[in-house]
C-alpha cells in the first residue's frame, strides 16, 4: 500500500494473549522521518499495545506476530539482545506518568547518563556533560545545578522533560510517546507538546492519547484505533475536520468544544467497546454504530480515499458532510 | 530514649567490643592461654578482676580474647549470608519462573529444618573449625536475606522506572546493580544488624558444644563450656563471658531495631506528621 523505501512501515501486526485472543487485530501504519503520527483511540484499543510491541516491551503472556520494520531494522520478532540494542539506541519511549518512570533516589542527570553509558564508549566526565547538554536542549533552566537534583525536586513539567532527553539520549529514529502529557497541567501539557514536536524533527513520534486537542495541536497524520483495528486514517485536519468513520465522528461529537458549547447532554457513543476477546462478526463497530446494514457483517478493510486518508468502512461520512 | 541516643548509646557499646577486640593483646592483662595450676579457680581480685579458670588462666584475658572470636565469626557469617542470600533472592525474585520457584522451596526447606540439627550435620561433615562455624552459619542464614530480597525485588520489578529502564535497553543485570540493589540493600541491612546478634549468640553455642572453636583458643561459648561444671563453687567462669555476650548483643539487637525504625516507611510518616502538627501551633503563638 505504501512505497517500499517507507521509513516506519508496521504491517500486519497482531497482539494476542494466547488462547485466540487478539487485543491488536492486523495493525498496518507507515510513517517517514520527521513525521509526527497520532494513535488516537479509548482505553483498551491496543493503541498503547501496538507501540510497547515495537520495543518489544509488551506484558507477559502477550506475543506479537507481523512485521515493523525501522530504517532497515525489523522491530518485532527479535530476540534479548537484539531488542536491547534497539530500546534506547533506535527506539526511545516516553512514558505517561514521568514521576514513576523516574528513579526517586538517584539524580536526574545520572539517570540521563544511564543511557548514554549503555549504548556509548563515552568516558563519565563525557557522559556527564552529555547529559547536561541534553536537559539544556529540553530548556531546562540551570541545567548543570538540575542534575544533581532528585526526581522529587522537579516540578511535573520539568520531569517529562527529563524523561523526553532520557529517550532522545541515544539519539532514536522512532520516539514513541505515550500519553506524555496526561499526568501534567494543561499550561505546562502545551510546553511539553511544542518541545516534542521540535526535538522530533528527525525522527519518527509516535504520539499515543485519547485526547483529541492533543491530536490537533502536534500530529500531522492521525490513525483511529477501534478495537484493535486501525479504522480510520489521514492528514490531521483531513480527519478532525471531516471524519469518515462513523467511530471518528462520534469521539469528536464527544468532545466539548468551548467555542460550540452543546445543549443539554454531551453526546456520548452508545454501549461499550467490545471487551478483549470478544468476537464481533463483521465490522467491530458495527453494534454501537447508526449507520450499521447488513453489509457490515462482513468486515470492511482500510480503503484509500481521495484525501490522502484512508477509513475502514462501508458507510463512511460523505467528504461533505460536516463534522457536527 | 529519644530518638539520638537509641542509636547512639548502642553504637558506643559496639564501639567499645570493637575497640577491645581489635587491641586485645595491648589491654589484655595476661596471655589467654597461660596454665597456671597455682592460681586455679581463683575468685575476682585486683589482679584477676574476673577470677581465673581451672587451669588458672585469666578469664578477664580470655574474655578479652573471645570477643574478636565472637565478632570475627559474627560479623563473616552475616557478611557470607548477606552477599549469598541477596544476591540469591534478588535473581530469583527477578527470573521468577521455575528458577525463582525453585530458589524459594530451598529457601523454605532450610528454614524449617532445626538450626541446632542442621548445623552439627554441617560441622561434623566439615570438621569443626573457625572457618568451618561461618560456613555452617551462612549455610544456615542466607535463607533470612533471601526472603527479603526476593520480596523486595518483586516490589521493584513491576516500578515505572525499572520499566523505564528496560526501554531505554537496560539489561537485566544492570537493572538488579542500578536499580534493584539500592531498594534491596537497605532492608538487607536491617537484616543483617539484627542476624548479627543472633549470629553471636549461635558461634557462643556452637563453641559451647564444642563443635565452633577449639581449645585452648578463646571463645565465649567454650569459656562458658568449661565454666558449667564450677558453676557452684566458680559462679565468675560462666558469669562474665554470660554477661559480655548478652551486653552485646542486647546492644546490637537495639541497633537493629533503631535502623528498622528509619527505615520504615509508617514510622518515618508518624514523625514528619508530629512535625507538621506542631507548625500551626506556633503559627498560633505568633499570631
Amino acid at each position: 500500500m505504501t512505497e517500499p523505501a517507507t521509513f516506519l512501515r508496521i504491517r500486519d501486526l497482531r497482539i494476542g494473549f494466547g488462547s485466540g485472543h487478539e487485543a491488536v487485530r492486523g495493525v498496518d501504519l507507515s510513517a517517514e522521518r520527521g513525521e509526527t503520527v497520532a494513535l488516537v483511540g479509548e482505553s483498551g484499543c491496543g493503541k498503547s499495545l501496538t507501540a510497547l510491541a515495537l520495543l518489544g516491551l509488551l506484558p507477559p503472556g502477550a506475543s506479537a506476530t507481523g512485521s515493523a520494520v525501522l530504517d532497515g531494522t525489523e522491530l518485532v520478532g527479535r530476540d534479548e539482545r537484539a531488542l536491547r540494542r534497539i530500546r534506547g539506541a533506535r527506539a526511545g519511549m516516553v512514558f505517561q506518568d514521568p514521576m514513576s518512570s523516574l528513579n526517586p533516589t538517584t539524580p536526574v542527570g545520572a539517570q540521563i547518563a544511564e543511557v548514554l553509558a549503555i549504548h556509548t564508549r563515552m568516558s563519565r566526565s563525557a557522559r556527564r556533560r552529555r547529559a547536561v547538554e541534553l536537559m539544556e536542549s529540553v530548556g531546562i533552566p540551570d541545567a548543570a545545578a538540575r542534575a544533581r537534583q532528585m526526581p522529587h525536586q522537579l516540578s511535573g513539567g520539568m520531569r517529562q522533560r527529563v524523561m523526553i532527553s532520557i529517550a532522545l539520549a541515544g539519539r532514536p529514529d522512532l520516539l514513541i510517546a505515550d500519553e506524555p502529557t496526561t499526568a501534567l497541567d494543561v499550561t505546562v501539557q502545551a510546553q511539553v507538546l511544542a518541545l516534542l514536536r521540535e526535538r522530533a524533527r528527525d525522527t519518527v513520534l509516535l504520539f499515543i492519547t485519547h485526547d483529541m486537542g492533543v491530536v490537533a495541536e502536534i500530529a500531522d497524520r492521525v490513525a483511529v484505533m477501534y478495537a484493535g483495528r486501525i479504522v480510520e486514517t489521514g492528514p490531521v485536519r483531513a480527519v478532525l475536520d471531516a471524519p469518515r468513520h462513523p467511530y471518528t465522528a462520534a469521539l469528536l461529537r464527544s468532545v466539548p468544544d468551548p467555542d460550540r458549547p452543546v445543549a443539554g447532554e454531551l453526546p456520548t457513543i452508545p454501549g461499550q467497546v467490545p471487551a478483549a476477546g470478544e468476537r464481533i462478526e463483521g465490522c467491530p463497530f458495527r453494534p454501537r454504530c447508526a449507520r450499521a446494514t447488513d453489509r457490515c457483517l462482513t468486515p470492511p478493510d482500510l480503503t484509500p480515499d481521495e484525501t490522502g486518508g484512508s477509513v475502514a468502512c462501508w458507510h463512511p461520512h460523505e467528504l461533505t458532510e460536516a463534522a457536527s | 530514649m529519644n530518638g539520638r541516643s537509641r542509636l547512639t548509646v548502642p553504637l558506643v557499646i559496639v564501639g567499645l567490643y570493637v575497640l577491645l577486640a581489635a587491641f586485645a593483646p595491648l589491654l589484655a592483662p595476661d596471655d589467654p592461654n597461660t596454665v597456671a595450676l597455682a592460681r586455679r579457680l581463683l575468685p575476682p581480685q585486683a589482679h584477676h578482676l574476673m577470677g581465673t579458670d581451672a587451669l588458672g588462666r585469666d578469664v578477664l584475658s580470655r574474655v578479652m580474647y573471645g570477643t574478636r572470636v565472637s565478632l570475627l565469626v559474627a560479623a563473616a557469617a552475616v557478611v557470607v549470608a548477606g552477599v549469598a542470600g541477596v544476591a540469591l533472592g534478588m535473581v530469583a525474585g527477578w527470573r521468577g519462573g521455575w528458577l525463582g520457584a525453585l530458589v524459594m522451596r530451598i529457601v523454605d526447606v532450610v528454614l524449617s529444618v532445626p538450626f541446632f540439627l542442621l548445623a552439627v550435620l554441617v560441622v561434623a561433615v566439615l570438621g569443626p573449625s573457625l572457618v568451618n562455624v561461618v560456613v555452617c552459619l551462612a549455610i544456615v542464614r542466607w535463607p533470612r536475606y533471601a526472603r527479603v530480597a526476593y520480596s523486595t525485588t518483586l516490589q521493584t520489578r513491576g516500578r515505572g522506572f525499572v520499566r523505564a529502564a528496560t526501554a531505554t535497553g537496560a539489561s537485566g543485570g544492570w537493572i538488579l546493580v542500578r536499580h534493584v540493589l539500592p531498594e534491596v540493600l537497605p532492608v538487607a541491612i536491617v537484616v543483617g544488624t539484627l542476624e548479627f546478634g543472633l549470629m553471636v549468640v549461635y558461634e557462643a553455642s556452637l563453641s559451647f558444644l564444642g563443635l565452633g572453636v577449639q581449645p585452648p583458643t578463646a571463645s565465649w561459648g567454650s569459656i562458658l563450656s568449661d565454666g558449667q561444671q564450677y558453676i557452684a563453687t566458680a559462679w565468675w567462669l560462666a558469669t562474665f563471658p554470660g554477661l559480655a555476650l548478652f551486653v552485646l548483643v542486647l546492644a546490637v539487637n537495639l541497633l537493629g531495631d533503631a535502623a528498622r525504625d528509619r527505615l520504615d516507611p509508617a514510622k518515618r510518616a508518624t514523625v514528619t506528621r508530629r512535625r507538621v502538627f506542631r507548625r500551626p501551633r506556633t503559627a498560633e503563638a505568633a499570631a
